[in-house]
């Protein structure tokens, strides 16, 4: 029953970009279209899972019983590079269709702050490897339901007259603002 | 401003106002919009920002002879990655209720593009010396914009500023802005009066991640800001991939478009 409070929690209450501010940039630079959203949304979706799991991992079976905990930082996001090279490796050899489909988002995603983010959370909320995977793939759909949200908007916005210092950045700012705004109200299911 | 190039004073200028990484580069979104709850905050990640990019912008530029070229990105997120531990571990010691209230975001600062874009763009390339103030720079340039934005979330959420009673009594704080939605609110807005004011200037608006794979577009472009939103994204990954033959002439057109009669030499250079 937890695990399913934390999962809904991490989706929706506290929604990764819209609350915690992680994976902004992707966020933020992947939204203009909605089918690149929902291709950025996947991959986000597959490698936060798969990196919440192999941190969890690493962290208890090798960081603690080396006592080395305080190498965390550098050890996930070493962990983080290689596991997204090693999936685009991965995929592009034995799953092309996937490799396809989330090829080009792979390298973007290294530097997506949510996925150390969830990471260093695990830790810090000390979950164990199951419930910090499972933290991990909510806050992923979470980034998904967000972006995807977000880039139906910003289609319909290219229609619309934007005042011109306004144009770009600063209302796709504002209009994050709004959904923020809306998702306050997944705050009632607490 | 008229400077001669990569002087520490042109440095700092420009991390400050001309390449302004958050209102003008529009890059490290996250700890911007996450830890401006108050001024105080702000200035905090602000610096602790700072002291990690002059540092690793130091070492990487004194060891930029050693780290062969293709190792490059690891051995700069461990160089990155190191003094973020520091900084981590003094933060704990010397600012215990700072370090409380940044919580997971000063962990966070590896991922930050600011300091992996300058060290890839600048430091990789330049002078210890211009390396390390361009690090100041940058990172004043940061910390002023976080100021900025925390104190107005501040002041109009809280009614107050570092901590301070600033209102008149009979004021009534709004509260969202310092909740999550107030982030993006006031951001949008600041950067929109910049824009305003660069277009008053005869500049073009500093950015516009609308038009896709044009400037302003700096965190998904592998030149990382270097061009200060000067020239089109041309390894815009996604955009160079969506649009794949046609991408060179369709930012041509979008570039050349943009208010001000400065078409610069820059993107003329940049096709």
């Amino acid at each position: 029953m937890e695990i399913i409070m934390i999962a809904i929690t991490a989706c929706l209450i506290n929604n990764v970009v819209l609350s915690q501010f992680l994976g902004i940039c992707a966020f933020l630079g992947v939204s203009q279209k909605s089918d690149s959203a929902s291709g950025m949304g996947m991959a986000v979706t597959f490698v936060l899972t798969l990196s919440s799991l192999v941190c969890g991992v690493i962290y208890k079976f090798l960081l603690i019983p080396f006592h080395v905990e305080y190498l965390k930082t550098i050890a996930f996001i070493l962990i983080v590079a290689a596991l997204v090279q090693f999936v685009e490796m991965f995929t592009k050899k034995f799953v092309p269709s996937l490799y396809e489909a989330l090829g080009i988002y792979l390298p973007l995603i290294t530097t997506n702050c949510a996925v150390l983010g969830v990471a260093l959370l695990n830790v810090q909320n000390d979950y164990d490897i199951l419930t910090g995977t499972v933290h991990g793939f909510a806050t992923a759909i979470g980034f998904w339901l967000a972006i995807v949200i977000l880039a139906f908007i910003r289609e319909k916005m290219v229609y619309n007259d934007v005042p011109k210092p306004f144009k770009g950045f600063p209302i796709v700012m504002i209009t994050s603002a709004l959904m923020s705004i809306a998702f306050f109200g997944f705050a009632a299911l607490k | 401003m008229n400077l001669k190039k990569d002087t520490p004073i042109e440095r700092i200028w420009n991390g400050i106002y001309t390449e302004n990484p958050v209102f003008c580069l529009i890059l490290g979104m996250c700890p911007t919009l996450a830890t401006t709850t108050s001024a105080l905050n702000g200035v905090g990640m602000g610096l602790s920002t700072m002291i990690i990019l002059t540092l690793a912008e130091l070492i990487i530029s004194l060891l930029r002879k050693i780290i062969p070229d293709r190792m490059r990105m690891p051995a700069y997120i461990v160089v990155i990655a190191s003094f973020v531990t520091m900084v981590d571990f003094l933060m704990e010691g010397f600012t215990p209720g700072l370090y409380k209230s940044l919580g997971i975001y000063i962990p966070l600062i590896v991922v930050n593009c600011i300091i992996m874009g300058r060290a890839e763009a600048y430091a990789g390339k330049m002078k210890p010396v211009s390396a390390f103030f361009d690090g100041i720079g940058m990172g004043l340039g940061f910390t002023v914009a976080l100021f900025l934005l925390g104190s107005v979330r501040e002041i109009i959420g809280a009614g107050t500023w570092f901590g301070m009673k600033v209102t008149p009594a009979s004021y009534v704080p709004v509260n969202i802005f310092v909740l999550a939605p107030g982030a993006f609110l006031v951001l949008g807005w600041l950067v929109a009066i910049m824009n305003r004011l660069k277009i008053g200037a005869g500049r073009r608006p500093g950015v516009d991640p609308t038009q896709g794979n044009m400037c302003g577009d700096c965190m998904n472009c592998m030149k990382l800001g270097l061009c200060g939103g000067k020239e089109e994204c041309t390894e815009n990954v996604v955009a160079s991939v969506n649009a794949p033959k046609p991408a060179v002439a369709a930012v041509a057109g979008s570039n050349a478009s943009p208010a001000g009669g400065t078409v610069n030499k820059e993107e003329v250079k940049g096709v």
